[in-house]
């Protein structure tokens, strides 16, 4: 359960419109089910009174909107940010993606979202509604009568158990409590297994996980670190240009050229394996990057800071040879 | 379409013994865009070049594939063959079937096969290049030695000479280096200051030349006639143009148990000092790890008798950006540190000395005044033994040791030797040896005259173990001739240390992109045809640091860097590289990775206005390459995330045309 009330944020967002500091509102609006929410904007105190939503389900980063909700618009948006989300934001105010002076960023305490696939396997199929209660999440499905409780611990995304910080790297105004770096979240557990494996092994994991591949291009199309204007999965003269899979080789390669060209600059938000229809882990390839640089190159967090260089595309006389990479023992 | 023509050269028999040229002609003919596949003995022959330009007339090619040597070797001949003929010069590929298939070779069938490939590839390339015209960049009319020793004062005199501004930059106090610390020269024994000292002199007083001493170079960018170095002036707490080097402050100095690495730590010196009498700038400089004031504020004595006012105890260090068309690297050399020779009992024994140690214990200008005396009581040594190669030529494998031959040890023992017995007459005087290595003019009669007039005891054999017993170095060796054990009571070792690169060398290489090979000496360009330049255009190569040198081949190398730096810097305007990177504004979203990673500083974002698809305009952020600045390296083209960069000559698409030629 969020600490943080929709009350406190449509207060907020409609005296903010009101009072002029901002032209718009990135909120979550319901979609087809309620616990299937969609990031839109609200230009109206109406707008937002009848259909802002704010619960567990509100995983979604907004800062990729920024890039395209920002152009062609008449003064601010208020952004609502958590803080996994202000990373992916001050990672494209790095990259100039995003005019800062275009957004009023609100940062929103965060106490951990709910995955929809991990309360489905408690649950089963047929989810019709969930609700928030303090005392867990009432799933009502088309099979039972009776809604079934679903504990928050027990619902709660993998990235969000494993959250890397809880401190927002970047606000106008802050709503709730401001809290700390989480160094000791183990994310990398998972990356460690799988280095520990044979590289048979984990071909055949990874050749199992991206088997499940349909191309869809949500993975991409969601990630704040994927806002090229032309991306080469678009480009006919890329040669990597490819709507579906022909061969199984393909799919493959579509996602390690993608980690290739998010690393260094990926926050590790999360965003790719949430949206993945196919639940393919793929924030793993990234994780496996992100611990990468920081053995080499030391901690480097993407994002943390504006203007930042990423290890990737900075130079120093101190820097490990190949050969070093070459010869360090596993993977 | 392009109309391309093959061109299969036989070298001789230095391809045609292992490629069956006349089909990989015959075979290439057949891939799209060939109107036109033949074979030549020699392709780079007069007549050879006449065939490519009838043929660029008879078939009107707009395309030439040479298959030939590396492109290392020809590109530039083809290219001016073609240009001749009114090609692009850059519509020349070179398909290298001598280095990389032919000589690496035996079988026919197999060279024949990958020659084929090799030739596919390259028309796959030419099939997508476009004509290129290569831009024009100034030179900066300035050199910069790094490394003030004899290397670097030579290279830095004549290039002066010749009318050029000069810059040295020394991180000792002094320029000089290793040579100020010699006391003879072999093979002419004449005195190492004698001849140097001039030379210091010509370098501190001409107008054409800078020292920055006491410096080091911190940073270094841009390319070949436009270096931007930083270099770090470190605070000697001395005003070098108020000094005079009258030396009152040295004398008056209550510090005096300093560790004097010009005598190699034999001596004392005081905490603010001149390293050596002829020190150049003689400029005195506070040694701030033992200075009194430094460390305590309270002193001051040295500022009080300075009658010019030179002392600044709160001086900075100094940062200055300079530009320079050439660089020269001479940074010399070390011995190798003894710690892993404990059988030799250098760490137990003060009368185990290393070669350099023993030339200070012979000067004139060293702790002994030129009397040889042993460093433990002072007293006259009757029986020395002189080890040489102590850590060269060592097993590979071997932990400790370098594998390659330091060049100078054979004949400076030689003379060591000599001198003593000279000296000495009542000395018995052994030297161990592998091999006497004499190679140079006069050099071997110079070892002769050591064995036949002075009596030097030469043994085959090498040292066991010296173990210190009582006042006498027990040495235990072996004499190969003779197949017997050797025990000798020697009053001094003398240990001929391996020389190894400065430990400054790696970390200038990285900044230089200079490359080194496994020994961290610097490469050179080609081992025989250009040994003074590194394969880093404008970045040449002076003395030791690019591999054992005595003072001759030193000076020799270092007038040859000098007269290619010259080369260099009489020309106005270098031609630059056409295949320069190119950024292609629709696609660049303005993220600034390229800008980060170009080490030329050829990238800059502006503000551009663009028509959208659906009508609008909007303003983004692109990337623009400065083609005058950009020296191809193809950095921006991989830290680009879109694909906006690519490098002309070599797209992206280009390359992959070729995988996908060779994977076929």
């Amino acid at each position: 359960m969020q600490r943080i009330t929709r009350e406190m944020l449509t207060s907020k967002a409609i005296s903010l419109l009101n009072d002029g500091t901002v032209s718009a509102v990135l909120g979550w609006r319901e979609g087809e089910f309620s616990y299937d929410l969609t990031p839109s904007l609200f230009y109206t105190a109406e707008d937002i009174e009848q259909n802002f939503v704010f619960n567990d389900f509100c995983g979604a980063n907004f800062s990729k909107y920024l890039v395209t909700k920002t152009l062609g618009i008449e003064g601010k948006i208020l952004a609502f940010l958590k803080p996994c989300d202000t990373y992916s934001f001050n990672q494209l105010l790095t990259e100039h993606r995003i005019d800062r002076s275009k957004v009023y960023v609100v940062g929103i305490s965060c106490d951990g979202m709910a995955d929809i696939s991990k309360i489905r396997a408690i649950t089963g199929d047929g989810i019709s509604s969930i609700s928030c209660e303090p005392d867990g999440l009432k799933v009502q499905t088309i099979y039972d009568d009776e809604p079934k409780t679903v504990s928050y611990e027990d619902a709660m995304a993998e990235r969000c158990i494993c959250c890397k910080s809880k401190k927002h790297v970047c606000y106008d105004e802050l709503i709730g409590e401001e809290g700390e770096e989480n160094p000791d979240c183990n994310r990398f557990g998972k990356v460690a297994e799988l280095e520990a494996m044979t590289p048979d092994e984990r071909f055949a994991f990874w050749r199992g996980e991206l088997s499940r591949c349909i191309r869809c291009n949500a993975c991409r199309d969601v990630c704040p670190a994927c806002t090229c204007e032309k991306c080469v999965f678009n480009n006919p003269n890329s040669g990597a240009e490819n709507k579906a899979p022909a061969t199984s080789f393909e799919e493959q390669m579509f996602h390690i050229i993608r980690a290739f060209h998010v690393a260094g600059r990926c926050t590790d938000c999360g965003e790719c394996s949430r949206v993945c229809p196919q639940h393919i882990p793929l924030h793993l390839l990234n994780r496996k990057f992100i611990k990468d640089i920081n053995t080499f190159y030391g901690e480097y967090q993407a994002g943390k800071e504006v203007g930042s260089r990423a290890p990737l595309v900075d130079y120093t006389t101190g820097d490990l040879e190949p050969g070093q990479v070459f010869e360090r023992e596993g993977m | 379409m392009q109309r391309i023509g093959v061109f299969v050269c036989w070298c001789g028999t230095n391809i045609a013994g292992t490629v069956d040229v006349k089909r990989v002609a015959e075979a290439l003919k057949n891939e799209p865009g060939v109107v036109y596949s033949d074979n030549y003995q020699y392709m780079c022959s007069q007549a050879g070049q006449d065939m490519i330009k009838n043929a660029i007339h008879e078939y009107k090619l707009t395309g030439v594939v040479v298959c030939s040597c590396s492109p290392r070797m020809h590109e530039t001949t083809f290219r001016k063959t073609a240009a001749a003929a009114g090609l692009n010069p850059y519509m020349v590929e070179i398909a290298n079937i001598r280095e990389q298939c032919s000589w690496v070779h035996k079988d026919m069938e197999a060279g024949t096969e990958k020659a084929i490939i090799l030739g596919r590839a390259a028309i796959a390339k030419l099939n997508l290049n476009t004509p290129l015209t290569a831009g024009e960049t100034p030179v900066t009319k300035r050199a910069l030695v790094i490394g003030g020793g004899i290397a670097g004062i030579q290279t830095a005199l004549d290039i002066a000479d010749a009318g050029f501004k000069v810059d040295i930059v020394e991180k000792k106090p002094t320029i000089g280096g290793k040579m100020a610390q010699l006391d003879k020269t072999f093979p002419t024994l004449d005195c190492a200051a004698c001849i140097l000292t001039p030379k210091m002199v010509d370098v501190g007083q001409h107008e054409n030349i800078r020292i920055f001493s006491y410096s080091e170079v911190t940073d270094v960018k841009g390319f070949v006639g436009n270096f931007d170095v930083t270099i770090k002036r470190k605070a000697r707490f001395v005003k070098e143009d108020v000094c005079t080097g009258c030396g009152l402050c040295m004398e008056k100095c209550p510090m005096k148990k300093v560790p004097n690495e010009f005598n190699l730590g034999l001596d004392n010196r005081t905490a603010i000092y001149i390293p050596f009498a002829q020190a150049v700038p003689k400029v005195a400089t506070i040694d701030p790890n033992y200075c009194i004031m430094k460390k305590t504020g309270k002193c001051g004595l040295c500022s009080t008798v300075c009658t010019v006012g030179a002392i600044d105890y709160n001086q900075q260090d100094e940062i200055i950006e300079e530009k320079y068309g050439a660089i020269v690297v001479a940074t010399g050399f070390n011995p190798i540190s003894m710690d892993k020779f404990d059988e030799y009992a250098y760490s137990q024994s003060k009368d185990v000395v290393t070669s350099l140690e023993f030339e200070r214990l012979m000067n004139a200008a060293g702790p002994t005044q030129g009397t040889l005396l042993r460093p433990s009581d002072g007293k006259h040594p009757h029986t020395l033994v002189f080890v040489q190669c102590v850590g060269s030529r060592c097993e590979a494998c071997a932990e400790k040791g370098k594998e390659y031959c330091s060049k100078i040890c054979c004949m400076y023992t030689a003379k060591h030797a000599m001198l003593v017995r000279d000296k000495y007459p009542d000395t018995e005087v052994y030297v161990f040896y592998i091999d006497v290595r004499t190679p140079g003019k006069n050099f071997d009669e110079f070892y002769r005259r050591a064995v036949e007039e002075y009596g030097v005891h030469y043994i085959k054999g090498m040292v066991g173990k010296v173990a210190p017993e009582g006042d006498k170095l027990m040495v235990q060796a072996s004499d190969l001739l003779d197949n017997k054990q050797l025990h000798i009571a020697a009053d001094m070792v003398i240990l001929a240390a391996a020389i190894e690169p400065d430990e400054s060398a790696r970390s200038l290489a990285t900044m230089l992109t200079a490359s080194m090979d496994t020994n961290d000496f610097f490469t050179e360009a080609h081992p025989k045809l250009r040994p003074v330049e590194s394969p880093t255009a404008g970045i040449y190569l002076s003395g030791a640091c690019q591999g054992p040198k005595d003072i001759p081949d030193t000076v020799a190398q270092a007038g040859a860097a000098a007269s290619k730096v010259i080369g260099l810097l009489v020309k106005d305007k270098l031609t630059g590289n056409p295949c320069v990177a190119e950024s292609n504004e629709l696609m660049c979203n303005g993220c600034s990775a390229c800008e980060k990673v170009c080490p030329y500083g050829a990238i800059t974002y502006v503000d551009k206005e663009f028509r959208m698809p659906d009508r609008t305009t909007r303003v983004r952020r692109v990337a623009q390459v400065n083609p005058a600045v950009c020296q191809g390296c193809g950095a921006c083209t991989v830290a680009c995330p879109s694909g906006a960069m690519d490098l002309k000559g070599f797209a992206t698409s280009q390359i992959m045309a070729e995988v996908d030629a060779i994977c076929k």
